[in-house]
């Protein structure tokens, strides 16, 4: 993979505003009185509760067990009483089943796994095996199951997994600092990944906006057999579909997945959360968040434990300087906008993005003038102008034909649109709109 | 003879040959239509709103005639405009109870608003970003998803809340499958007191984010005595259709949050502020 990437269609280059927080240390959060930890953190069934109202956990203790394949066990973000399990508002608005847990204090770790320090000689199913017990997730932000990608089902088979490295959403830096202050763990997690899948190498891509990361990355990573590779510079470089065509040239089709062109891809923070698991023994219980914004008085990154709500998160980088006009969980081209400071840190929060007045102006949508910048940005090449036309008129067979099912939500059209329409918000409603069509025809 | 001459004469007679070929295909292939779908057709009311489960007031009708189908399906027709129908085909119409929709709702954006929301104004779009401008799960999120679906223009949207005319409404149920929250019954339109919440929280979680939800204080429950009004489901009273209550009740109840009301005074936006 030595060769130069491959540049793909489209893409956008927003202003990444990383400077924020890229030079900040990731720092531990300080301990809270408690934590309200969201059950349903991942892609598929949630899982089952293990315990009750009145349980004493230790750190690490199952909280629920996977309730199928394509499901997660979540774990106790440290030691204390289940005070209730309740409804607290969720990343989509509506409450959601939480467990909360009032700490004791003592932040003591109960049984945490066996540590598997010779993963280099250990079966892919145990490992596989591990990476599911540990209940992780996909940590760039989808949340899905982490074990059900290293898990190629009959008649697929992988030779290549890429490490997402990009971060392209602006604001981030999470993944930056995890890979210049955790480089070792990002390769070596890379390592038992690709060992997992049954694989000698694996390639981690980084955009070339952090040299600093490449460099660090590509001194440890040849002690383990994973290449780094630059990617050029464009939003969405970290999308799935996107980073498989930079480093292999194979194209994803349409409704197909990346294993069905051979490729695994995972986010480097997956990957440190993998070698914790294996090497430290330890399930995945808090993340590295970025927390920032212009109004944010010292934006940051942290290592925040699940559950942890984001009011507790804004006290510790120092509050507001002004009144902020918007609060995003994630980045802000594909983050989800929250109503509620209750709502808490989970699996795949990657970032707490707060925007300043004068950057959220409210637009007003007016209609397509046929400007065609929203094609050209597409990175999917669909047509959104024509689709989002057809959904303001509720025609979703006619989304359906110009392959809305295609579009990966990356807010790119959005984000050129001079006549400021709600293209992804359309995109987002056809998508639900005809998987629902589906279901009730199957 | 002249060139015009020619041409009149024989586009005439073309002309000519071709109706009478035209005559005998028609008498030979003719289509056997019933007239009395013609018929039924014309005594039905023609809004083609879809509430009889057919493509339209048309096919309606070749139902009713292929007697797949019986007058009373129409939502829209008086039980006079049935009997016309049924007297009409000769067959005997059953009785039917005229339904209304009811939005199960009253919190209007005094009452709830929590956050802005900039984005498209529909309420199957506005339940991705953040659910919509309020802060109740379940409540009407107040962008005329129902109000674009109700082909008789019976539901208005006052106050980011869908208020339904009852004497407009004819019970098509458009509108029912619109509301992404669930929150549109279809109730008997003799039935004028309705409870307008759908939130099963716990009552000091509900009135948290919002006024006017009940809270099932069972002071209604209470005012109606003896008679099975109104039903208990868990920290949430409905109506008992089967037994509705009269009018009074509201009046007697003194319901503390509003949260019942006449569904006449609501349509006529009586029911002004809320006592705290």
């Amino acid at each position: 993979m030595s060769e130069k990437p491959r540049k793909f269609k489209g893409g956008v280059h927003p202003n990444d505003s990383k400077a924020l927080s890229a030079l900040k240390p990731i720092q531990d959060a300080p301990l809270l009185e408690s934590y309200k930890v969201i059950m349903h953190q991942n892609i598929g069934a949630p899982p089952e509760l293990v315990v009750k109202k009145g349980d004493e956990v230790k750190k690490g203790d199952l909280l629920a067990k996977a309730s199928g394949f394509v499901s997660v066990p979540l774990h106790a973000p440290t030691s204390g009483t289940i005070k209730m399990i309740d409804k607290c508002p969720g990343p989509t608005g509506i409450s959601i089943p939480s467990i909360e847990i009032t700490a004791d204090g003592e932040d003591e770790w109960g049984d945490t796994f066996e540590v598997i320090r010779d993963w280099k000689n250990t079966g892919s199913e145990q490992l596989k095996q591990r990476v599911w017990d540990a209940g992780i997730v996909g940590m760039g932000g989808a949340g899905f199951p982490a074990h059900v990608k290293l898990s190629p089902p009959e008649g697929k088979t992988v030779d290549t997994l890429i490490i997402n490295g990009a971060e392209c959403e602006p604001y981030l830096t999470a993944d930056h600092r995890l890979m210049l202050e955790q480089g070792e763990d990002v390769v070596q997690g890379t390592a038992i990944l690709a060992r997992a899948l049954g694989l000698k190498s694996a390639v981690i891509g980084i955009e070339e906006n952090k040299p600093d990361a490449i460099a660090a990355l590509q001194e440890i990573a040849a002690n383990y057999g994973v290449e780094v590779q630059p990617l050029p510079v464009n939003y969405p470089q970290g999308a799935e579909r996107q980073l498989i065509y930079a480093i292999t040239g194979r194209e994803v089709p349409i409704g197909k997945l990346p294993m069905d062109v051979h490729c695994v891809v995972q986010n480097v923070a997956t990957a440190v959360a993998v070698a914790d698991a294996v090497v430290k023994g330890r399930p995945s219980i808090e993340r590295v968040t970025t927390v920032t914004g212009k109004s944010v008085v010292e934006p940051g990154n942290w290592r925040f434990r699940l559950g942890t709500p984001v009011s507790k998160a804004l006290e510790l980088v120092g509050g507001v300087s002004e009144q902020p006009a918007k609060l995003l969980l994630g980045g802000p081209m594909m983050g989800i906008a929250q109503s509620s400071l209750d709502v808490t840190v989970m699996k795949n929060t990657s970032g707490i993005l707060l925007i300043a007045k004068d950057e959220a102006s409210l637009y007003t949508s007016e209609p397509c003038i046929r400007c065609g910048r929203c094609v050209e940005c597409c990175p999917m090449n669909i047509l959104p102008a024509t689709i989002s036309q057809a959904v303001e008129n509720k025609r979703f067979d006619w989304a359906e034909d110009l392959n809305v099912l295609a579009c990966i939500e990356c807010g790119s059209c959005s984000y050129v649109c001079p006549s400021h329409r709600p293209l992804n918000q359309h995109f987002k409603r056809a998508k639900i709109e005809i998987q629902a069509q589906l279901r009730k025809k199957k | 003879m002249s060139i015009a001459l020619i041409a009149i004469i024989s586009v005439g007679v073309l002309g000519g040959f071709l109706g009478v070929i035209i005559g005998i295909v028609a008498k030979v292939f003719a289509v056997e239509v019933d007239e009395r779908i013609e018929g039924v057709n014309d005594l039905l009311p023609g809004a083609n709103c879809g509430g009889c489960g057919f493509a339209g007031c048309t096919d309606f009708a070749k139902g009713m005639v292929a007697e797949s189908a019986t007058p009373d399906q129409c939502p829209v027709c008086s039980s006079e405009d049935v009997k016309n129908i049924a007297d009409y085909l000769g067959i005997v119409a059953e009785e039917k109870e005229k339904k209304v929709a009811v939005v199960r709702c009253v919190g209007d954006a005094k009452n709830t608003v929590r956050s802005l929301y900039n984005g498209v104004r529909d309420c199957r779009s506005a339940v991705l970003v953040a659910s919509g401008a309020k802060g109740c799960d379940y409540g009407c999120l107040g962008f005329g998803s129902c109000a674009d679906a109700c082909p008789f223009g019976a539901i208005e949207i006052r106050d980011a809340l869908a208020v339904v005319h009852p004497d407009l409404c004819v019970g098509c149920e458009n509108c029912v499958a619109a509301c992404p929250k669930d929150l549109i019954i279809m109730a008997p339109a003799s039935a004028d007191v309705h409870v307008y919440c759908n939130s099963p929280e716990k009552g000091a979680a509900k009135r948290k984010v919002c006024k006017t939800a009940c809270i099932a204080c069972r002071k209604c429950v209470k005012a109606s005595g003896e008679e099975d009004h109104m039903l208990v489901d868990g920290f949430l009273i409905r109506t008992n259709y089967e037994n509705p209550p009269a009018a009074e009740l509201v009046e007697a109840s003194a319901c503390p949050t509003t949260a019942l009301r006449q569904a006449s005074k609501q349509a006529a936006g009586a029911y002004e502020g809320v006592s705290e």
